[in-house]
């Protein structure tokens, strides 16, 4: 039991909390964003608050939002929610040996506040050697409660602010992955896989407009390159 | 939505955990993070312009220097705020 607590520690929690406030702010952008176009598209406070806090996605709410229409579109919401999000299912597997030693809600519910960015900063400190994944749901939850609230306040100033769509406020929910990028370079070896990821997503982004299927193929193609070239080497 | 997005959260590491996945697979893992927001990234800096381009050249100079995420990011808008304004 003891053994199973050091794995989803308080401290750890904490620590993810804490570790992930550049991520909070980086997020704070995004979600007014969010709250801003549901407050533009005809959704009430509540309803915009509830769909932050349930789906907890932001492109994948800004898909949606695109194309939003009374009565909801829900096929079509769902469908490009799922395409949006696929990557997810790429990102739960890389963290698998911490996810692996814990069990029930504290399982279920660090899979739900797993984001890109909290992510991010687990893997990075998965690969420093801790195995602490109270760390994922810390940085994810306190993330989420910033999110939640951010959405909610684009919500209340939508009306107010009126920002035009290429206002370059906007560009902190690209300088958030700009970032993330940098501590994960580890070298030459990560030019070919980078590289392929790159000219794989620039195609695939040419061809499917307003899906996330670039993300999927341009990771998938640039793992794959990488592991095809190691086992050459 | 929030189920298919659910699904992709949790269906992945369900998938993975019930699969046991090979040397290559995991190998695989390792360079999934870099290559997916590589892929994040390219696109939407190629669909941008100055500012964008701007903006991500100060971030990754910010975070080479600092290693702080926060200065990175808010350093990198008022990047290309500044372009932005000029434009």
């Amino acid at each position: 039991m003891s053994a199973t607590r050091s794995r989803f520690s308080r401290a750890a929690i904490i620590a993810g909390a804490y570790r992930s406030l550049p991520l909070q702010i980086g997020v704070i952008p995004f979600g007014l964003v969010v709250g801003i176009v549901s407050q533009g598209q005809g959704l009430s406070l509540t309803e915009a608050t509830v769909m932050s806090a349930t789906v907890y996605a932001g492109s994948a709410q800004l898909l949606a939002l695109g194309h939003w229409s009374v009565p909801a579109p829900v096929v079509a919401a769902a469908t490009a929610s799922f395409i949006v999000n696929l990557r997810l299912a790429l990102m739960g597997p890389v963290i698998g040996p911490w996810l692996d030693r814990v069990r029930g809600w504290r399982l279920w519910a660090s899979l739900f506040v797993m984001a890109d960015q909290n992510w991010a900063l687990s893997v990075a400190e998965m690969q420093a050697g801790r195995s602490d994944a109270g760390f994922l749901f810390g940085s994810g939850a306190s993330m989420w409660i910033v999110w939640v609230l951010a959405t909610a306040l684009g919500h209340v100033v939508g009306g107010v602010l009126r920002l035009p769509p290429g206002h370059p406020i906007f560009f902190a929910a690209l300088a958030v992955f700009v970032s993330i990028l940098v501590p994960m370079w580890h070298g030459r070896r990560d030019l070919l896989p980078w590289v392929v990821a790159a000219a794989t997503a620039l195609t695939i982004a040419r061809l499917l407009p307003d899906t996330s299927w670039h993300i999927v193929g341009g990771a998938v193609a640039g793992a794959a390159a990488g592991v095809i070239r190691d086992r050459r080497a | 939505m929030t189920a298919a997005t659910y699904l992709t959260r949790a269906g992945g590491y369900v998938l993975f955990r019930a699969m046991r996945p090979n040397e290559a697979v995991r190998s695989a893992l390792g360079y999934i993070p870099g290559a997916l927001f590589v892929a994040y990234v390219a696109p939407a800096l190629a669909k941008g312009s100055w500012p964008e381009w701007f903006g991500a050249a100060v971030t990754v100079a910010t975070m080479l220097l600092t290693r702080q995420m926060s200065a990175a990011i808010l350093a990198g808008t008022a990047g290309a705020w500044l372009v932005w304004s000029f434009g």
